[in-house]
């Protein structure tokens, strides 16, 4: 191996020659293993892989997205789900869809109209198509209130944190539900929107200091300060 | 403007205008993620060049019907500020600019692993602030840094920089007075890893043994700006690996 | 903007032939790597212009005109003449061509055309200077593509180079600030004879003047100008491919080599 865990590696950088596989955001040459996106090197078994710092958003099976709706046609809505390609959520992909057959877009505008904010999953996609979504399943459906924060997908996982811890302390100091977007795109439902408020703040700076130390300390700290001004009326 | 009296550009200690030696570069200076729109950006200042990259991808491709259907459409646009020049320049697209678009494209795709993001288009953005010789050149080591910025998908970073023939000699990285009045201009975009050129212009007159020279000169500044680009990479991105594992593991058992 | 080109019109299977064949040192249609297609330049077919050059080049027909007027001299060169150099790829010349302002394909091939011209300094631009400041002659030369099979650049740089040759115009003399044509016509000044040479990387070899097929497998394009005194006096990388040092020396010394012969071809068929 030419590099060592978590270090920050530019395209074209030697990470490792031999035995090793090409993971994720690598590429082989070779023997040679090289990164193609900056981020930091790690080896998972004999794998190298990259953690990229940033990236588009490329939906995966199964993944949980919050979309907007941009148009209406005869038998689905098309959804902006902050990819390279728009989103196609059928009707018969709906809960609500038995017994609407044959429902012109007047109809399909009464599920979800243009703007509208949703949280489905990604049922198919490949190269050759769009990605496709569903809203049938637990927690799917239209979003009705709470802030929405976009921030890249790839700081996600840290969002989240090691085990849920970061996702657990954020919920828990601003009195929110937190919802994230595989894509990137999160929601924060409160009772109140300054809980709302703070916590799409929290979201935004741990996206701007992901790669730092002490994160989840200053987070808390920066949430439970605002937090004091409010919990008051 | 009137005709521009000729000076002397190397005097007799062999010492550009500018003090230079005949194999040393202009101040560089680079920045990346200067934008905030921009899924990818970065700045640079190279002699007096101040050029802006910026760019927006891999997004869904408008119109519908440029789409490539095994890979993403790389469009490229160079662009002169009307106040980047002496005299005014008209903000139309001029056939230079048109050309260096092309040029400029080409230099940097043949290092995007496109085929990643079919039916998409990634859309570089040049503009020069300031122009002092050089702008392609510096065009690109930006944009290749803006593409790196983006998380799009490379081979490797593309460098760039120009070598020409000043008063008979061959010299590295032409400012714009040894430019206007040099005898050769030649400049070359470089894949340091790959040692391949991607770019490679020349106008004026050279022997053949002076183009090989000014090409092995070229190269090897490119080889030296590679090495600035990833240090501004890095800055960007700085990381303290260790203290990040130990606090996170930490943090876990208060959690 | 500059975008990548739609996907070429041949398929996988043309493709790889035309690579075959290059790998073992052959060509589609029988030649060397380094032979150019049999060509042939007819000086003067448009007696209206002031100069013309038809090249064919193998299948490839190219049309180029001179035409000189007078004009107002750039403010940086006060005692000299203009050259502009204009290309045109008209639709009926290839199914890939369409109508409207220039592309970047022809302004990449106009400009390098120019270059060569210019930076030789085929033409003693001084020459054509009627009064220092105030009026100078414009020789304008127009690229007409009418039949694209393979390495325009070269076949547009020869008929250019053609119809420059070919020009005649009247003498003049300037009295008491006043242009007076003679009736004598009078060739331009032309003192260099650039020539370009184009060579197409397939695979890993490099061949000269693709022909349009060997066009669409190459990964790039690069040209090479050079003069009578044998300098180098334009370049131009084209294409997504890239190419090596060592390459590039390679097909620097070829071109430098072969210029010569084509140059003699050439000046034999419009002097």
């Amino acid at each position: 191996m030419h590099t060592e865990r978590k270090q920050l590696v530019a395209p074209g950088e030697l990470l490792a020659e031999g035995p090793y596989f090409a993971g994720e955001n690598t590429y082989r040459e070779g023997s040679k293993i090289f990164a193609s996106r900056v981020g930091l090197a790690d080896v998972v078994g004999n794998k190298m892989i990259v953690v990229p710092i940033k990236g588009a958003y490329i939906p995966r099976l199964d993944d949980i997205v919050i979309g907007r709706v941009t148009d209406i046609g005869m038998s689905g809505w098309q959804v902006d789900i902050c990819a390279p390609y728009p989103a196609l959520l059928p009707l018969s992909e709906t809960p609500m869809h038995r017994g609407r057959e044959g429902g012109g877009r007047r109809d399909l505008g009464y599920i979800y109209g243009v703007g509208d904010l949703m949280i489905a999953q990604v049922i198919a996609f490949d190269r050759t198509r769009d990605p496709l979504l569903t809203t049938k399943g637990r927690g799917l459906g239209k979003v009705t209130s709470g802030r929405v924060a976009r921030i890249t997908p790839a700081k996600i996982p840290r969002i989240i944190g090691k085990k849920g811890s970061m996702i657990t302390m954020l919920k828990k100091e601003t009195g929110t539900d937190i919802i994230p977007g595989q894509n990137g795109v999160i929601l924060a439902t409160g009772k109140n929107p300054d809980q709302e408020r703070i916590a799409v703040e929290a979201l935004y700076m741990i996206e701007r200091e992901a790669h730092t130390t002490g994160l989840t300390d200053r987070v808390k700290a920066m949430i439970v300060n605002q937090m004091k001004g409010r919990t008051v009326g | 403007m009137g005709n521009q009296k000729t000076i002397r550009l190397l005097d007799e200690n062999g010492l550009r205008v500018d003090g230079r030696r005949w194999d040393e570069l202009r101040p560089i200076k680079m920045e990346v993620g200067i934008l905030d729109k921009a899924d990818g950006s970065a700045y640079i200042e190279h002699g007096k060049n101040k050029i802006l990259a910026a760019l927006y991808g891999p997004r869904e491709a408008h119109p519908k019907h440029i789409a490539l259907a095994d890979r993403a459409v790389v469009r490229c646009r160079y662009h002169m500020a009307p106040f980047s020049t002496e005299e005014r320049k008209s903000p139309a697209p001029s056939r230079r600019e048109q050309e260096l678009s092309k040029v400029i494209r080409e230099s940097l795709e043949p290092s995007i692993m496109s085929e990643y993001y079919p039916r998409t288009t990634i859309d570089i953005f040049i503009e020069v602030l300031q122009a002092d010789a050089g702008t392609r050149c510096a065009g690109i080591t930006a944009a290749s840094l803006a593409l790196a910025d983006a998380g799009i998908p490379m081979r490797e970073l593309v460098a760039a920089c120009a070598a020409g023939k000043i008063e008979g000699k061959i010299v590295l990285d032409l400012s714009d007075v040894e430019d206007k009045q040099g005898e050769a201009d030649l400049p070359v975009a470089f894949m340091p890893k790959s040692n391949v050129v991607s770019l490679l212009q020349m106008d004026g007159g050279l022997t053949e043994e002076e183009f090989m020279q000014a090409l092995e000169l070229s190269t090897g500044a490119c080889r030296r700006i590679y090495e600035m680009q990833r240090e501004a990479l890095k800055q960007k991105y700085h990381v303290a690996k260790e203290e990040t594992e130990e606090k996170e593991e930490a943090q876990e058992v208060r959690a | 903007m500059s975008a990548t080109h739609q996907i070429s019109p041949v398929a996988k299977i043309e493709q790889k032939t035309v690579v075959d064949l290059i790998v073992r040192g052959r060509r589609l249609d029988e030649r060397n790597p380094l032979d150019y297609r049999p060509f042939t330049v007819t000086p003067g077919m448009v007696e209206k212009a002031n100069g013309s050059a038809q090249v064919y080049l193998g299948k490839t027909k190219v049309l180029a005109g001179v035409k000189i007027q007078t004009g107002d001299p750039f403010e940086d060169t006060p005692n000299e003449g203009i050259l502009t150099v204009n290309a045109e790829l008209v639709p009926l010349a290839s199914p890939s061509f369409e109508a409207g302002p220039p592309d970047e394909n022809s302004i990449e091939l106009a400009r390098v055309v120019d270059r060569g011209i210019r930076e030789s300094k085929a033409i003693d631009l001084k020459k054509l200077c009627i009064q220092p400041g105030k009026k100078v002659f414009v020789v304008f030369v127009d690229i007409y593509v009418l039949d694209h099979d393979g390495n325009l650049i070269d076949a547009s740089a020869t008929a250019a180079l053609g119809a420059l040759i070919n020009a005649k115009m009247n003498a003049f003399e300037v009295k008491d600030g006043e242009l007076k044509y003679k009736d004598e016509l009078v060739p331009l000044p032309i003192q260099n004879y650039p020539v370009a040479i184009s060579s197409a990387k397939i695979d890993s070899s490099v061949v000269l003047d693709p022909c349009l097929e060997e066009e669409q497998v190459m990964s790039c394009r690069l040209t090479v100008t050079t003069d009578k005194n044998d300098n180098v006096c334009a370049m131009q990388k084209g294409g997504l491919g890239v190419l090596t040092v060592d390459e590039i020396k390679q097909i620097v010394s070829t071109s430098i080599n072969k210029s010569k012969d084509l140059r003699a071809t050439i000046l034999s068929k419009v002097a």
